[in-house]
């Protein structure tokens, strides 16, 4: 009996060797790298002088290794996507101008992520303004950080949060004066000024994402990837601002997040937009309040012309 | 009615404050109507303009609600407006009896305007309610909309912003209606024109 339970215990342990619980591993190799990538300095030797020398480490190659914990990639071995010549040190110079993978390189096909539609998200941006302007150099990493790529515009169920994230991914360059020449020969991006027309800046910032106005939108596709020049951007309100909103056809009306509402009816539960929340019933109510007090003056006016006679 | 029998019954800082009251009102229900029931097929007026006039209107009626306001404090105007609660109902049943009824078997008024009676006791709770509870609402809650920043975000997981937007409708659908009574209830005076022109001239 005690070397059956033994041996059903080694079996288990053996069993869990094996197959790790993928999801909750960060792959041990990783942390060689980030020993450098997640420290605000780093050594090296200088062959030059001769000597150990401490150096800053760039910004922009800084992990933070929480974010990168909590991200979807979180499992994969650095070298999964870059070069395997990055695991000898110091890195060769050239290694930086390596191609980056792109999200269909590894999610083209790939059935277990059918519902994302990879293919079709690429096939929209190949329509954007951002194709159209830097081609196959505006990768996906310039919008998603595949370090720490969450996809909270499914999980989530708090709209606020989608928006704020979705909005963040546009203003990491359209709102930065440093990452914004990456993309344009201009400067500034002059955020404010481009939308001075719009009333409330503020609250459509908050509460509205860029894409609902900057994208041609599709109700079957959770986020439409197709920015359109600004030119072609909503300028009209009532396309928000009515009962066939636009808003509908994208963050609002997405059956995923319909399903996640309680009541279905997410529109009234957190977000109000002028015109396009009516209530039924109060409509009723008040156009039979209308309708009572019209018929009731159209009455007196009829008994008042009798009177007369 | 002769000439010696009028009372001046509207002084001028009233009747400045009813006609741009009455000027701001009307632009605020049409513009409102326009903002929540206009569709992509079907504008009724320009969102864009629509919101500014909406906007505009509504500071400029809140600002002359002051004036009513304070003008009532310190004018005798506000005496029209004491309320006595004790047998309200009656005189208003009465008041109502006669639109009703005695109106058409050309009764005299039970209510007749004197001097010290501007208002039948129907007028008077109306207007109360309107000028002393609906306005003051409506001017709150626009100002919150118009400053939605201030709004509480969330009141039993019903968002701030729509619940304050739909009493702010309700309160101008009621505004509404007493503007369509109102007119109407003017014109059955001894002459269908007479109350309107003395809104104008002051004297009734």
């Amino acid at each position: 009996m005690l070397a059956q339970t033994r041996g059903i215990l080694l079996l288990t342990l053996f069993l869990f060797a094996q197959f790790p619980l993928r999801s909750q591993i960060t792959p041990e190799e990783n942390n060689t790298c980030l020993k450098c990538h997640s420290a605000h300095s780093y050594s090296i030797y200088n062959e030059w002088t001769e000597q150990d020398q401490k150096r800053l480490m760039n910004p922009y190659y800084i992990l933070d290794t929480m974010l990168l914990k909590a991200g979807v990639h979180h499992t994969f071995k650095c070298i999964d996507c870059h070069a395997y010549d990055y695991s000898t040190y110091p890195h060769n110079g050239d290694l930086k101008l390596e191609p980056m993978m792109t999200c269909i390189d590894c999610h083209g096909g790939d059935e277990t992520y059918a519902s994302y539609q990879f293919e079709r998200i690429e096939e929209e941006f190949q329509k954007s303004i951002h194709f159209e302007k830097h081609s196959e150099t505006f990768t996906c990493t310039k919008c998603h950080s595949q370090h720490y790529y969450k996809p909270t515009t499914r999980t989530s169920t708090n709209i606020n949060e989608i928006v704020e994230f979705s909005n963040n991914m546009c203003l990491s360059c359209h709102n930065s004066n440093i990452d914004y020449q990456l993309i344009s020969e201009e400067t500034s991006p002059k955020l404010i000024e481009v939308h001075s027309w719009l009333p409330n800046q503020n609250l459509h910032f908050q509460r509205v994402r860029c894409i609902e106005c900057h994208t041609e939108v599709h109700d079957t596709l959770l986020v439409s990837h197709h920015i359109l020049p600004k030119a072609q951007a909503t300028k009209n309100c009532i396309e928000c601002h009515s009962t066939n909103s636009k808003l509908q056809a994208s963050l609002y009306k997405y059956r995923n997040l319909v399903a996640r509402s309680e009541d279905n009816n997410i529109i009234s539960n957190e977000y109000y937009v002028i015109g396009a929340y009516r209530n039924k019933t109060l409509n009723y109510i008040l156009l039979l309040i209308l309708a009572g007090t019209l018929s009731g003056i159209i009455f007196h006016i009829a008994c008042r012309t009798f009177r007369k006679k | 009615m002769t000439k010696e029998e009028r009372i001046y019954l509207f002084p001028l800082w009233l009747r400045i404050w009813h006609g741009i009251n009455a000027l701001g009102i009307l632009i605020l229900i049409i513009t409102g109507i326009s903002m929540q029931y206009s569709t992509a097929g079907f504008v009724i007026l320009d969102f864009k303009t629509t919101i500014k006039l909406h906007n505009i209107a509504g500071i400029i009626v809140s600002i002359i609600y002051l004036m009513f306001f304070v003008g009532n404090i310190v004018s005798s105007n506000g005496f029209f407006y004491h309320f006595r609660i004790k047998g309200t109902s009656n005189r208003m049943l009465k008041q109502v009896k006669y639109y009703l009824c005695c109106f058409f078997k050309i009764e005299k008024p039970p209510y007749p305007v004197s001097e010290k009676r501007k208002f039948n006791p129907l007028q008077k709770f109306s207007y109360i309610g309107v000028m002393y509870f609906i306005v003051p609402f409506v001017i709150a809650s626009g100002m919150a909309l118009l400053f939605p920043e201030i709004i509480i975000e969330e009141i039993y997981s019903v968002s701030g912003i729509m619940l304050t937007a739909v009493l702010h409708g309700i309160a101008g659908f009621i505004i509404f209606i007493f503007l369509i009574v109102h007119i109407y209830i003017a014109s059955i005076g001894e002459s269908p024109m007479k109350n309107f022109k003395s809104m104008i001239t002051g004297w009734h």
